[in-house]
């Protein structure tokens, strides 16, 4: 019953938006039946444009996160440990941070034309706050108690990393991987609309032109199916990694 | 008011003093900025024996005891473990009121953080497991410590500072966080430990009781100085609710409420 019961909403308006378009609610030029969505999920997977598109996002969406975690986890932990590091950096980066880094559309494509570059930037930009606000806050709050433990057992500092510090932030930094998965998709939907020559992003715009809303609505659904499914992988890493937590153990 | 009443204490027998450390304070002081919270400590623990630290809060008892488990250095003044100043390491172990886990890890490697790092796994494995079973929580290696009682971790606690074989074991309160039965019945695991290894403890507490059911000896310290030295010269086991030690335990609870000026007789 409990696993039925999250689909019983979904399927319900799905249900609803069928039988509207059927008796002529929707009309099929704003928004098409379910039915002519699927047709067209069909025929795109069918001429094989539909897996050339997701695979172009994913791959965008993948290294733009990985430059962009990296450089926010590394950057996080150094600032953690280090106040020389933090005084340094931190309030540059709080400074940054308040840009909205999607105002800097029109300065990345000045930069990048419409190459990939200006998608990556993007994205590694809107991933790298998220991930680098919540290691470092995660790498602070670890407990003082247990490093002092660690020091009066004779842990080393590299043991006192991998042992205390690393394990005791990862809660913290798991947080910012799922907030930040959630901006990755953001970014790379708003950078693929407004230019890109492939990706799914790029479809949607292109059907727009040739009026196929059927297309703009499926693409919609990957981009939420794609979703859902990053942040189903990072749950499950959660799941894994932080099973010594009572919280995420029997989620 | 600071009467010091350094006074001799019984031989211990040779079992003792060749797994103890011996402990020694000299004019040992510790600022806190302005505040001297230690204001000159001399103290000879011979190897082996068992002292309690007792006094008010904020008397520097907790100060005093991490000085000697070599957590925090003295303002001036030298502490010698063995006659020797530094390199603690491993013959050193402290145990706090918290158990201090490593929640991430399991029960198991949580003791192995006990040992010393030389040894291979397999043999870490072994030995850690040995010490669990002294506790008595065989079987229990592979829990997380998330669900143990608060006694049950404390007794991970102990098992980890007792895994290196330590010849000085400083315990900071240990029993503080725990309900009175399974604070006895760490009082009692804790002497059966010592009686058994025979290396030399230290326990700071507020708990009197407590005190004259574990130690050989008990410090008072009041204002950053030994205020008092008690010898307790009781029989082990100890039962509980004895007379002479209600009448040691009424003596220092006295002189710590500051009931009548004199304190308890030295004996």
């Amino acid at each position: 019953m409990k696993r039925i019961l999250p689909w019983v909403v979904p399927i319900l308006l799905l249900i609803l938006w069928q039988a509207a378009s059927r008796f002529g609610l929707l009309r099929a030029q704003v928004f098409p039946a379910p039915t002519a969505v699927a047709e067209a999920a069909w025929r795109l997977a069918r001429s094989g444009e539909l897996w050339m598109h997701v695979k172009i996002s994913t791959w965008r969406a993948l290294t733009g996160f990985a430059i962009g975690g990296g450089i926010g986890f590394v950057l996080g932990m150094a600032n953690g440990l280090s106040s020389l590091s933090e005084t340094l950096l931190d309030s540059t980066l709080q400074m940054i941070r308040n840009i909205p880094h999607l105002a800097l559309i029109p300065l990345v494509i000045l930069w990048f034309g419409i190459d990939e570059e200006a998608k990556l930037f993007l994205v590694a930009l809107g991933v790298f706050f998220p991930i680098y606000v919540n290691t470092l806050h995660g790498v602070r709050s670890v407990d003082r108690q247990l490093l002092e433990m660690g020091r009066a057992y004779g842990m080393s500092e590299r043991q006192l990393f991998s042992r205390v510090v690393l394990p005791g932030a990862l809660p913290s930094v798991f947080v910012g991987l799922r907030y930040g998965l959630g901006i990755m998709w953001l970014t790379l939907i708003v950078a693929e609309t407004i230019s890109a020559s492939s990706g799914i992003g790029y479809m949607a715009m292109n059907a727009r032109e040739f009026m196929l809303v059927d297309v703009v609505v499926f693409a919609i659904l990957v981009y939420a199916a794609l979703g859902k499914l990053a942040d189903s992988v990072a749950r499950l890493l959660e799941r894994v990694c932080l099973a010594w937590n009572p919280v995420y153990a029997k989620v | 008011m600071n009467v010091s009443v350094l006074e001799h204490v019984p031989e211990r027998d040779a079992r003792l003093s060749t797994s103890g450390a011996a402990v020694s304070l000299r004019g040992v002081t510790r600022s806190f900025g302005a505040h001297r919270v230690l204001r000159g400590i001399d103290l000879d623990i011979p190897a082996g024996q068992f002292v309690a630290i007792v006094g008010r809060s904020g008397c520097g008892k907790s100060t005093l005891l991490r000085l000697i488990a070599g957590l925090d250095e003295p303002t001036s003044g030298a502490v010698a473990i063995d006659g020797r100043t530094g390199g603690r390491r491993d013959t050193v172990r402290l145990m706090f009121q918290e158990p201090r886990l490593l929640p991430w890890q399991r029960v198991l490697a949580n003791v192995e953080v006990g040992l010393s790092h030389q040894m291979n796994a397999r043999e870490r494995r072994r030995q850690a497991a040995a010490e669990l079973a002294q506790v008595g929580l065989a079987g229990r290696e592979r829990d997380w410590p998330s669900v143990l009682s608060g006694g049950q971790k404390q007794r991970v606690a102990l098992a980890r500072a007792l895994a290196s074989h330590p010849r000085l074991l400083a315990l900071d309160e240990p029993l503080g966080a725990l309900d009175a039965l399974t604070r006895i019945e760490m009082q009692d695991l804790i002497a059966h430990v010592w009686r058994d290894k025979g290396f030399t403890a230290i326990v700071v507490t507020h708990d009197v009781t407590e005190a004259v059911a574990l130690a050989d000896r008990i410090l008072l310290v009041e204002d950053g100085l030994v205020a008092l030295d008690v010898a307790v010269d009781l029989p082990r086991p100890r039962r509980r609710g004895d007379a002479n030690a209600a009448a040691i335990e009424g003596g220092i609870l006295d002189r710590l409420l500051r009931r009548t000026g004199a304190g308890p007789k030295p004996r």
